[in-house]
């Protein structure tokens, strides 16, 4: 059993008061035969970047759904520059305006994804994203 | 970069990555792991293992937290956490989410904290869970927690590889005969009842010293049919002063109550250990049993590798149609072949 898993931080940042679509998210990803970290609700930027270098993860999902993304999100992305972790794939899901969606992925985000995304999809394009840029 | 300096050096990043490859067995991991190991030995290995929900996650934080602020003024020493939670034996996949407890941790340079899943291992950690300790302690870390995956009654691997085991129980979870079955409380150098603020805590206290009393029978004075009997003990084994019992506290986690006097106990146990020689005895344990399960892995490849091809699958199908037992079976595949038949 000592073969390659895909590890995936799931995180919610920000003051968001539930997390079911974080934890459908993280359930999907466990059958997809995924390690899955979760580290529960009202993360700091800085307690996110912390945890995905200490878990060594080649992906992240943030679940925001307060409207604070176009904060949380850059900041994350800093930290991680900042910790030498440019390789991980970021995925943001939850409430985000069309509008922002540009601004996001111009930041480096791999995906963003709304309600109603089927759960198939965010695991074909974590896939594709690994292939893409394995983590070395 | 090399992956064994950067380590030495504290790097997080290079621990991080380190700690992944020997989950995945890679050569890279094996090498680092190769040089490290005389960097090893230092950490009190701390395992913490019981039911589901009994509060380990919890327990874990608070630990972690006294290490890094002692109440008596004593430095802080820098802290290990290993959280093991189950791998899912259809998928492979795993929702490790043991960190949700331990966010007090967050932010602090000195604490490190890694999850792992299981990864098909059944004795309550994954195969890698050692290696990984060992990177850890290399790195300087001088105390780490190693949580087991929630264990029942036979998961316990950790007490091969912990120096202390603590086991958790919480008030309402079974009855007296639960405490006497073999298996899980055996391995406790410390039994802690958490959540010790709910009803049924004496219950659970009790059964617990009742099952210590008859493993470790001291003079008792006890009433019968009303009369006061002594009983002596059986002239035990080893002399008074080198029997550890395993003391029996009480904690609320999420509070912190009790947390002070379990490290007392546990700072105790690893004095208890030095000074019997325990701690060099159950390294040696320990590094025999690992010894033998490399050896025997080695030599499983070793002879698979000198087997004709095809010859496995033959003797297995050979198997399945049940013309051969599974013992007649590994002895005809040990059998010599015509093709390189020793002399005798």
């Amino acid at each position: 059993m000592t073969e390659k898993k895909i590890r995936v931080l799931v995180a919610k940042p920000g003051l968001d008061g539930h997390d079911r679509g974080a934890k459908v998210v993280a359930r999907a990803l466990r059958d997809a035969g995924m390690e899955v970290i979760y580290t529960g609700l009202r993360q700091t930027p800085e307690m996110i970047a912390e945890a995905a270098l200490q878990e060594d993860v080649d992906v992240i999902g943030l679940s925001i759904l307060s409207g604070a993304h176009m904060a949380l999100v850059p900041r994350v992305l800093e930290l991680l520059k900042e910790y030498g972790m440019e390789h991980v794939k970021v995925f943001v899901g939850g409430i985000i305006p069309d509008e922002d969606v540009p601004a996001l992925m111009e930041l480096g985000v791999t995906g963003v994804y709304g309600p109603g995304t089927l759960t198939e999809d965010i695991i074909r394009d974590i896939h594709n994203a690994l292939s893409i840029a394995p983590a070395a | 970069m090399n992956l064994t300096t950067d380590v030495l050096a504290g790097k997080r990043l290079a621990l991080a990555r380190l700690l992944t490859h020997i989950e995945n067995g890679t050569p890279e991991g094996r090498a680092a792991l190769d040089e490290l190991f005389p960097h090893t030995g230092r950490a009190h290995l701390i395992g913490i293992t019981g039911a589901p929900g009994t509060g380990k996650s919890s327990l874990v934080n608070q630990l972690a937290r006294f290490y890094r602020h002692p109440a008596n003024g004593s430095a802080p020493r820098k802290v290990a956490v290993v959280a093991v939670d189950p791998s899912s034996p259809f998928t492979g996949g795993a929702v490790l989410g043991d960190r949700i407890r331990m966010r007090d941790l967050a932010g602090d340079p000195g604490v490190f904290i890694r999850s792992m899943a299981s990864r098909g291992a059944l004795g309550g950690i994954a195969i890698a869970t050692a290696g990984v300790v060992q990177a850890f302690d290399a790195a300087g870390y001088e105390i780490i927690l190693i949580e087991t995956v929630g264990a029942g009654q036979a998961e316990v691997d950790i007490a091969r590889l912990a120096h202390t085991t603590l086991v958790v129980e919480a008030p309402g979870l079974g009855d007296d005969i639960q405490a006497i079955k073999a298996g899980i409380l055996e391995i406790a150098d410390i039994l802690v009842v958490n959540k010790a603020d709910r009803p049924g805590v004496e219950n659970t206290e009790r059964a617990l010293k009742n099952m210590l009393q008859l493993a470790h029978p001291t003079r008792r004075v006890f009433h019968h049919h009303g009369q006061v009997m002594m009983v002596e003990a059986p002239a035990a084994p080893q002399p008074e002063a080198q029997l550890w019992i395993p003391p029996v506290l009480r904690t609320v986690a999420t509070e912190g109550e009790g947390i002070a006097e379990l490290t007392e106990q546990i700072a105790r146990h690893g004095t208890f250990l030095r000074q019997t020689g325990d701690w060099n005895r159950r390294e040696r344990v320990r590094l025999q049993n690992e010894l033998d399960t490399l050896l025997q892995a080695a030599l499983v490849a070793r002879w698979r590798a000198t087997l004709p091809n095809g010859r496995y699958g033959e003797i297995l199908e050979r198997l399945v149609a049940r013309e051969l037992s599974p013992r007649q079976a590994v002895e005809a595949l040990l059998a010599p072949q015509p093709s390189n038949l020793a002399t005798p």
